[in-house]
């Protein structure tokens, strides 16, 4: 087993890790403090901020250190690495640097977006000094404000640590950015024309480690400290990108990516990136619903739950009668899983289909040339599932009903009046069902449509049962290539709505309050394609469905 | 001492001296077949074995360079030719490439064949337009006579020839900045390891030596290893380290002399002799008060250390960075160091790359610094401040990618600690040697 030390303190590192001493220092608990280097980006020690001493123990117990201070990020950390990064010429040479960056920097924290979550604030509090000595004007850069649809530049706060400009060039390919001018004159800039909006832009923002890059949809909305971050699941594709949903007072202000190599690395793509917005529409379905022939007879959630149940158990006693219900692939597999067992039990020849599963062209993989070909590795894909849990949910409704019936079968099936009830989730803030076949169910006795968003399925819905978006939900995610995710609630719904566990757990008449860990539980032990939901890793990165880990190893 | 007779310099005074006849009338290329019919690693062994150091900056041995390419590389291997000759005071390059341009090619030909490189790539400064024209008009003439091309005189040794006009920036002549410049990038030099001998230009292995390196090689060929060592200062006995100083070396003396010039010596001249023998003594009759060894990122040397030899490890004996380029610039008693300093500051400002913090922040304060010395407003604590910048600037060896920001943080550092008193008067007098009408110029 390799081992480095770093401050004297022995930390063992895998032998095939190719870390680099930041990397090896952090396994030791230590902070280098970096500006240019970036995990998923190249090393161009520019920034000069991780410069550390390193040198070699040798087999025979001595260290031989070299003379120099050295760029922590370009130094492999081998077996016998010496790292010291708390010596007096370590800490002199951040000093340093600190206040070289802060010379021209504007220093305008007050009215700075990245206050609060800010490196130079960070750095210069743990390693700098407290006063400037500049007794000279500043360099003083003019704004950019459009440098994207959905991006500006605050041009005097950049450290020219040029982890954006990288980021167009080796993540997306479309190396919108450069550096102009030399020395102290450089600043970011855009090719003329080729503004950055690429899928990825949004990222730069997150990339750059101080305020110079904006997010305009960001933009003075709100302190950080304010926010309030939940880890949840982005919900626009089957990629499944883990994020951290930043919301104050049930109020979602911004999705950032949330590191994770299981699902989707360090990105996201600006499509979720800025596609919660229908969460606070203003057509929200806000009211449970009772409606009889175009009159609404009642809006109270207990009663109209009630006549849910009555009128389920109505069309399952029928004989001949038969119930349909129709998954959304939005839910979480412990929703599916409450619902379809449900229903199940009530009758055991119900008939359950997977929502609409609605694709937009091919998988959009990244880096791309110029010419729009693909270039390998590929390092980001959005793909053209645009729906988060396809795989779970379609688990579940094999578990229970062995073959899932596609959804416009079950529209045919509809149509020729083979169903007496039905049960209809939504959850595509895009609009899953169109009026033609919203038909289908028009003469069906008992329709019950459980969605956020009005549809046009709802004129002939019998009842409304207004549910919840995803960062209202609780439960699980299972992306493309099975990867199960925690998908955390963050706000709570407008008044009158109900996250779709609470509806369905009251429905099924399960008792005390909503309990996705218990849930969780039950499915595991009761589908062997699940099983893995068990794993306690599902709370941190997410658990592979085909993990080799043994069922319920804890 | 007898009088050294000039070698690299020897053609550089006859009628017609760039012509290919002129060349081959004295001697040139007559031996070319012999070279290129020997082993390649004979040949790098003697230029090895003569101990030549790198005319570039430097002083790395070129014989050691050569020998860390990788060993049976099957991939091309690529020549790269440094004439972005920008270091302030240099002008040896130019005097070689326009006066005796085959003595170069011969030089990248040699060169070319003891690394077993078919592809010489010339990065020229772009200002010099004469250089260009005439190294074109040699290569053609060279092509036209089969000395370049494929199969040079029958010894089946291909060898091309690529003339490159720079991009105008003094950090392309920077190793690792000409090879990104060349490749058609910002002169922004590359972090180290991997060195250029093992990932260079286009990402092959590439050695990078100095037109008067390769004109040196020229000549150890012609002449013998034995020859170039019996000229120039031998290692320090007291120092393993010390690889010596062999060889003839092209200094330039210019500044406030009587007779700016570049002149042959033998490695290990004095700077006082350069000045009195070579260049006329200091102009106005006047004393010289500091002179610049080697380019001004290589420091300054006071009027008491004139007697410094101007070998590869004299300078860096008084407290300079070293030799440099053997740029000599004379400063007379008449000028203060706060101007000079300010001077240079404000070229390693304009210069730096702009990559690495400590250099594109440290070089534009430095600057600013002394230009509000000059406006009148200085304070004493401002040469402390200077200092402690210059210190964290470079720390030698450096901490910086390339070596810019030590060369423009050690005239600072020189400057204060040799020239304090000139500094400390020039503050208290409040005394602005710039009209508003220049700080105008300066800021435009």
């Amino acid at each position: 087993m390799a081992s480095v030390i770093v401050n004297g303190k022995e930390v063992e590192i895998g032998a095939n890790e190719r870390l680099n001493c930041i990397q090896a220092a952090a396994k030791a608990g230590v902070e280098i403090p970096a500006y240019c280097w970036h995990p998923a980006l190249s090393v161009v020690a520019s920034c000069r901020m991780c410069l550390v001493e390193v040198g070699d123990k040798k087999p025979d117990g001595t260290v031989a250190m070299q003379p120099k201070l050295v760029p922590g990020c370009q130094t492999p950390a081998k077996d016998g690495t010496v790292i010291v990064a708390d010596s007096q010429k370590v800490k002199d040479a951040r000093k340093a640097t600190l206040e070289y960056l802060l010379l021209n920097h504007p220093l305008d924290c007050p009215t700075c977006d990245q206050a609060g979550e800010c490196y130079l604030q960070d750095y210069s509090f743990d390693y700098g000094r407290g006063y400037s000595r500049l007794n000279e004007p500043k360099n003083i850069k003019p704004d950019k404000t459009y440098i994207g649809d959905q991006i500006t530049l605050f041009t005097d706060r950049c450290i020219m640590c040029t982890r954006c400009v990288r980021f167009t060039r080796e993540v997306t390919g479309s190396a919108e950015l450069q550096v102009v001018s030399r020395g102290s004159h450089e600043e970011i800039d855009i090719f003329p024309g080729h503004p950055v909006n690429n899928p990825l832009a949004g990222n730069v923002v997150d990339l750059c480690p101080v305020g110079a890059l904006c997010s305009k949809d960001f933009l003075y909305q709100q302190r950080v400290w304010w926010l309030k971050t939940q880890n949840s699941v982005c919900p626009g594709c089957s990629t499944g990108c883990s994020v951290t949903v930043d919301q104050n007072e049930d109020r979602v202000y911004r999705l950032k990516p949330r590191v994770n190599e299981k699902s989707q690395g360090h990105f996201m793509c600006d499509e979720g990136r800025f596609g919660w917005k229908y969460t606070h529409s203003e057509q929200r379905l806000t009211s449970a619903e009772i409606r009889s022939n175009g009159q609404t007879t009642s809006k109270d959630w207990d009663a109209v739950l009630k006549a849910v149940r009555t009128a389920l158990q109505k069309a399952a006693g029928i004989g001949k009668g038969k119930i349909a219900a129709v998954l959304s692939p939005w839910m979480t597999v412990e929703e599916a899983w409450i619902l379809g067992s449900y229903l199940k039990s009530l009758s055991s020849n119900v008939i359950l289909a997977l929502g609409p599963v609605r694709v937009s062209g091919q998988d959009d993989h990244f880096p791309k040339d110029i010419k729009g070909n693909v270039i390998q590795p590929v390092k980001f894909t959005i793909r053209a599932e645009k729906c988060p849990n396809r795989a779970g949910v379609e688990a579940v409704l094999k578990h229970l009903v062995g073959d899932v019936m596609p959804f416009e079968e079950l529209l045919r099936l509809s149509s020729a009046g083979q169903f007496n009830a039905v049960y209809l989730v939504g959850g595509d803030p895009a609009g899953w069902i169109s009026d033609l076949q919203a038909e289908a169910f028009s003469k069906v006795e008992t329709v019950i449509v459980q969605d956020f968003l009005p549809s046009p399925v709802l004129k002939h819905a019998t009842h409304v049962l207004p549910s919840g978006t995803f960062v209202e939900r609780e439960g699980t995610y299972v992306n493309y290539k099975g990867l199960a995710q925690l998908v955390r609630r963050s706000v709570r719904g407008p008044d009158g709505s109900r996250p779709d566990s609470r509806i369905l757990w009251e429905l099924s008449e399960r008792s005390g309050l909503v309990q996705t860990d218990a849930v969780r539980k039950e499915i595991a032990s009761a589908v062997s394609a699940l099983a893995a939901l068990d794993h306690a890793e599902l709370k941190n990165d997410g658990v592979l469905l085909s993990a080799a880990e043994p069922v319920g190893a804890k | 001492m007898a009088k050294f007779e000039p070698v690299l310099f020897a053609r550089i005074h006859k009628p017609d001296s760039t012509s290919l006849k002129s060349y081959q009338a004295d001697g040139g290329y007559s031996r070319l077949k012999e070279f290129l019919s020997m082993a390649p690693a004979d040949v790098a062994n003697i230029v090895k074995d003569a101990g030549l150091r790198g005319r570039g900056g430097a002083g790395f041995p070129t014989g050691l360079k050569w020998t860390f390419l990788p060993k049976d590389h099957p991939g091309p291997i690529y020549l790269a030719i440094n004439a972005d000759e920008s270091e302030p005071g240099t002008f040896n390059n130019r005097y070689l490439m326009e006066l005796d341009p085959h003595q170069l090619i011969e030089g990248i030909m040699l060169a070319c064949h003891a690394i077993k490189s078919n592809n010489a790539y010339l990065y020229l400064r772009y200002e010099y337009g004469r250089s260009y024209r005439v190294l074109d008009a040699a290569v053609k003439e060279c092509y036209a006579a089969g000395l370049l091309g494929k199969n040079i005189l029958g010894t089946g040794f291909n060898l091309d020839i690529v003339l490159h006009r720079g991009a105008g920036a003094y950090i392309c002549g920077e190793e690792t900045g000409l090879i990104e410049s060349l490749e058609g990038k910002r002169a922004w030099p590359r972090i180290k390891p991997p060195f250029p001998a093992i990932e260079g230009l286009f990402r092959k292995p590439t050695i990078v030596n100095n037109v008067e390196t390769l004109c040196c090689v020229t000549q150890i060929l012609y002449r013998g290893g034995e020859w170039f060592k019996s000229i120039g200062v031998p290692p320090d006995p007291n120092n393993p380290r010390d690889p010596g100083s062999y060889g003839p070396k092209l200094y330039c003396v210019s500044g406030h002399v009587n007779k700016p010039c570049c002149v042959e010596l033998p490695l290990g001249v004095t700077a006082r002799e350069l000045i009195e023998e070579h260049a006329g003594g200091v102009w106005k009759g006047r004393k010289a008060k500091a002179v610049v060894p080697g380019g001004i990122s290589m420091g300054f040397l006071s009027d008491k250390e004139l007697d410094t030899k101007l070998d590869f490890a004299g300078p860096g004996k008084v407290g300079c960075l070293g030799l440099g380029t053997a740029a000599v610039v004379v400063v007379d008693d008449q000028t203060s160091m706060v101007d000079v300093l300010y001077n240079c500051c404000r070229f390693m400002s304009h210069e730096s790359c702009g990559q690495c913090t400590p250099c594109r922040e440290g070089t534009a304060w430095m600057t600013k610094i002394l230009e509000r010395i000059r406006s009148g407003n200085g304070r004493l604590t401002d040469l402390d401040l200077l200092t402690e910048v210059a210190g964290s600037m470079g720390i030698i060896p450096g901490t910086t990618i390339c070596g810019l920001s030590d060369g423009a943080a050690w005239p600072v550092k020189n400057a204060i600690s040799k020239f304090r008193g000139d500094f400390e008067e020039y503050i208290k007098s409040g005394k602005a040697s710039v009209t508003s009408a220049q700080k105008l110029m300066a800021v435009h």
